[in-house]
């Protein structure tokens, strides 16, 4: 069973890890964005549920107090789910409207469009 | 009253969750379950208070239990499966640097300001989709990673979730 939380970790760690290597591959600020904030939410996705598996193992051995473990990072899960594209939609936002042009563009229709 | 149940509701939740392993009726000892449900009511009267003051009518269609399963189910079922499709394209433009992005417009379709939160929301956590701003007719501008085509069908931006907002929230 431990195997199978060494696994979740492992894939979660190479999500993070794919996550920071975006900030240097990719060009502006909106790309980096797709891999900064996506890459590690799904990244985190993965240790949580390491965690919880943990918790439970725990839980299932006799250790009742291991509960708050497993609630509490469903509750982080739940909220980092909510406010992670709540704050990459106001980056970028705010970059576009402060006129942070994206490169490499092959079409923009937001330039037409009066905003 | 509606609005009062659903905040007691998600409180009590909210605090059972966080007080899970606390003692041994179920997992939680009685003096948290006593404070659950006293502080839950307390919440939800300043909450019903909070609303009628500040004049906001919530949207009913979100008071009723079917709408958050189907959230539920929409969130575990085709969402993630998308969400890990996703990603594994976006792991692989980052390892080899393919990109072709572009700000395309998404017409949904969609009324309800809620239903359009809910659609824009899962387009942002779902990688290589990006939403940076919407209009009032309801159209969601969208950064592309990859581009495959200018005027893009919503379907292909965003596999089937607008049906599921639409399912959801309208």
């Amino acid at each position: 069973m431990i195997w199978a939380i060494y696994l979740l970790f492992g894939i979660g760690l190479a999500f993070q890890a794919l996550g920071s290597v975006a900030l240097h591959r990719f060009p502006d600020a909106y790309t980096r964005l797709h891999g900064a904030t996506k890459c590690t939410t799904f990244g985190s996705i993965f240790i949580y549920l390491g965690v919880m598996l943990y918790g439970a193992i725990l839980f299932m051995e006799g250790q009742t107090s291991y509960a708050g473990l497993v609630s509490h990072t469903f509750l982080v899960l739940v909220l980092i789910m909510v406010t992670n594209p709540t704050g990459a939609h106001a980056i970028a936002r705010a970059a576009y409207r402060s006129g942070i042009k994206p490169k490499l563009l092959v079409v923009d229709e937001l330039r037409g469009a009066g905003k | 009253m509606a609005v009062i149940a659903t905040a007691f509701v998600f409180s009590m939740l909210f605090y059972l969750l966080l007080t899970a392993g606390s003692g041994n009726i179920g997992i939680w000892s009685l003096p948290e379950l006593a404070f659950a449900v006293g502080f839950s009511a307390v919440l939800a009267l300043v909450a019903k208070k909070i609303f009628t003051k500040l004049g906001i009518t919530p949207t009913r269609k979100l008071l009723n239990p079917k709408r958050w399963a189907l959230l539920l189910v929409y969130a575990v079922g085709p969402f993630l499966f998308s969400m890990a499709k996703a990603n594994l394209d976006v792991a692989y433009r980052v390892v080899t640097g393919k990109i072709r992005p572009g700000i395309v417009k998404v017409e949904t379709g969609l009324k309800s300001h809620l239903a359009t939160t809910v659609l824009a929301n899962s387009i942002t956590l779902t990688p290589g989709t990006l939403t940076i701003d919407l209009d009032e007719k309801g159209n969601l501008y969208v950064h592309w990673i990859y581009v495959k085509s200018k005027k893009p069908r919503p379907e292909e931006v965003c596999g089937n979730f607008v049906k599921w907002a639409g399912r959801i929230a309208e």
